[in-house]
């Protein structure tokens, strides 16, 4: 009797090892499917001229996407300047003076909902805030539009990671005679440092891949932008533009751009996580 | 085994302090005033609630310059909140009162114009978790305190931190690599790290709440000798739950029990021939 049910229960248990593992690799499926397509169809134009050159005029071959590559880091670097402050400092607030209290509850409440805003309507407030007020399309409105993204995801991390450093440093900073202020700028988030980073890098790869709203705000470019006051091209743009055209080598130039934004996402990606593994959060 | 239920039962919080309770005290604080050397800590009638909960019951003793006291009791009695309200610590958590008075040579610490900061830069504290800053180097970590509150030169601090780790005995344990990270010291060499810390800023009173708990025996041994060295140029007091400790370290030793300072007298006399029955219990091992 007894024999019996053993049997039968290891023959669950395998059925049930099996099925798991095949759901992992079904996951892992979509993944891998997207990275070896989007590198084997890519590859074709992926070359230095890609990288150096504007986009030739229409009808004509060759040409790149130079200027669609800097147009991207600009922004990146245009958003992190919204960004990363204002995520910080709210974060910094949440974790430390936010435990009760009506207004901390209602910054929480705004950076939940502002993350769940389609990135579309996002672009499309920044297209009334900035360039209807500026008279133009400009990298510094698309930076705004990316900004607003950053805010709530940056804050998050950083409020979920200032909070995990123990109530042992902060006192042990405190007995010390440093006042509060000192304590939780120099003492606390210096020690969450490396998670702060890697959390600013992980919503810096996430702005990198946006599209919807750079449409209304930075639009693009077929030259080089002169300065952020100018329209400027980007990646995912440039992409959308050419992938949707009914030129051929605009398609393989399309497939080129995925692979070259798809590489800078997961560079900042590993990145991020090479910082995560050196940080203090995980010496414990 | 009537007196001692009646005594334990947790005391109605809204009543007012009853003085009444009949028992044979020796009237705290006064055994030490009787004792070379100046007062140097003075509380009265000190008091302090976590909201609601009332955590000490008017308490009231001195402590000697340069000597060691020692807190017994079991978890629970208020020592470690007793401890803290002398770096005026209890005020950081939320909700957090007291009423009473603590005077260091002669100035009442929890006076209103009184700023916390500076009582913490006279008064430091070591904590049971040894803490040093994760991100911190050896070095980095003893100059934590002067750093934080603005001192720059090199040099005064390269002598500071060597002057304070030899003062917690861990100057030739580490100084061939100061520039090492703090935290990947050993237990006990942590815990002196941040005893370092602690002196490196210039204190009169050093207060330590059960230092060696999280400690092996070898560490504790060490730390306990450190402490006898320090009394000689430092105040201390020593929150332990191991009599023992007490015994050995301590030149007096105040015993609490649910907020309540029972007794208080020369360590020798508290544990050969205590005056209250609830101590003699408690040494004894009646309870605890």
């Amino acid at each position: 009797m007894s024999f019996d049910f053993q049997a039968r229960r290891r023959y669950i248990d395998r059925i049930m090892a099996a099925l798991c593992a095949g759901a992992a690799l079904l996951a892992f499926i979509p993944l891998a499917s997207l990275l070896i397509y989007v590198t084997s169809q890519g590859l074709s134009r992926f070359d230095w001229a890609f990288f150096t050159h504007l986009p030739a005029p229409v009808g004509e071959s060759g040409g790149g996407m130079g200027n669609a590559i800097i147009g991207t880091l600009t922004l990146v670097f245009l958003a992190s300047l919204v960004g990363i402050p204002v995520g910080l400092f709210a974060g910094i607030y949440l974790a430390e003076y936010g435990k009760q209290g009506k207004f901390a509850w209602l910054v929480r409440f705004t950076a939940d909902i502002l993350s769940g805003v389609p990135s579309i309507v996002t672009g499309i407030v920044a297209y009334q805030l900035v360039v209807k007020n500026m008279g133009h399309f400009s990298a510094y409105a698309g930076g705004i539009a990316l900004g607003f993204m950053m805010i709530p995801m940056v804050t998050r991390t950083t409020e979920e990671l200032v909070k995990m450093i123990p109530l042992s440093i902060r006192e042990s900073s405190l007995a010390l005679g440093v006042p509060q202020w000192k304590t939780i700028l120099q003492v606390v988030v210096a020690t969450a440092r490396n998670g702060i980073l890697t959390g600013v890098l992980l919503s810096l790869a996430r702005v990198a891949g946006e599209t919807a709203p750079l449409l209304f705000t930075a639009f693009n470019n077929q030259y080089w932008a002169g300065s952020p006051n100018q329209p400027t091209a980007s990646l995912t743009v440039q992409v959308f533009t050419y992938a949707i055209s009914p030129f051929d080598d605009w398609h393989a130039q399309a497939w080129t751009g995925a692979l070259v934004l798809l590489l800078i996402v997961l560079s900042i990606n590993l990145t991020a996580r090479l910082v995560f593994k050196n940080s203090s959060q995980m010496l414990r | 085994m009537t007196t001692m239920t009646e005594e334990l039962k947790e005391p109605n919080s809204q009543a007012a302090p009853t003085h009444a309770t009949p028992k044979p005290q020796v009237a705290a604080g006064q055994a030490a005033k009787s004792v070379a050397g100046r007062v140097k800590i003075d509380v009265q009638n000190y008091s302090a609630w976590f909201r609601e909960k009332r955590a000490l019951y008017d308490v009231s003793l001195t402590m000697a310059e340069k000597e060691v006291t020692a807190i017994i009791g079991p978890s629970g009695c208020g020592k470690s909140t007793l401890i803290r309200a002398f770096n005026r610590m209890h005020e950081t958590v939320a909700g957090a009162r007291s009423e009473g008075r603590i005077l260091m040579e002669g100035k009442d610490i929890l006076g209103p114009r009184v700023d916390p900061v500076e009582v913490r830069r006279r008064i430091g504290m070591v904590f049971q978790k040894p803490s040093p800053f994760p991100t911190m180097s050896i070095f980095d970590n003893v100059a934590a305190g002067l750093r934080l509150n603005g001192m720059r030169d090199r040099r005064v601090l390269e002598g500071k931190v060597e002057w304070a780790l030899h003062k917690a005995a861990l100057w030739e344990e580490v100084k061939d690599g100061l520039h090492k990270a703090g935290a990947a010291l050993s237990g006990g060499q942590q815990q002196r790290l941040c005893i370092a810390r602690a002196l490196a800023v210039d204190l009169d009173v050093l207060l330590m709440d059960e230092p060696c708990s999280a400690l092996d025996p070898i560490s504790t041994a060490k730390i306990e000798e450190l402490i006898l060295e320090l009394k000689q140029n430092y105040t201390i007091v020593i929150v332990t739950h191991n009599m023992q400790q007490a015994a050995r370290v301590s030149q007096r030793t105040a015993f609490m029990l649910n907020g309540k300072l029972i007794e208080y007298d020369e360590t020798g006399k508290m544990f050969t021939n205590p005056s209250n029955k609830l101590t003699e219990d408690y040494i004894t091992g009646r309870f605890g």
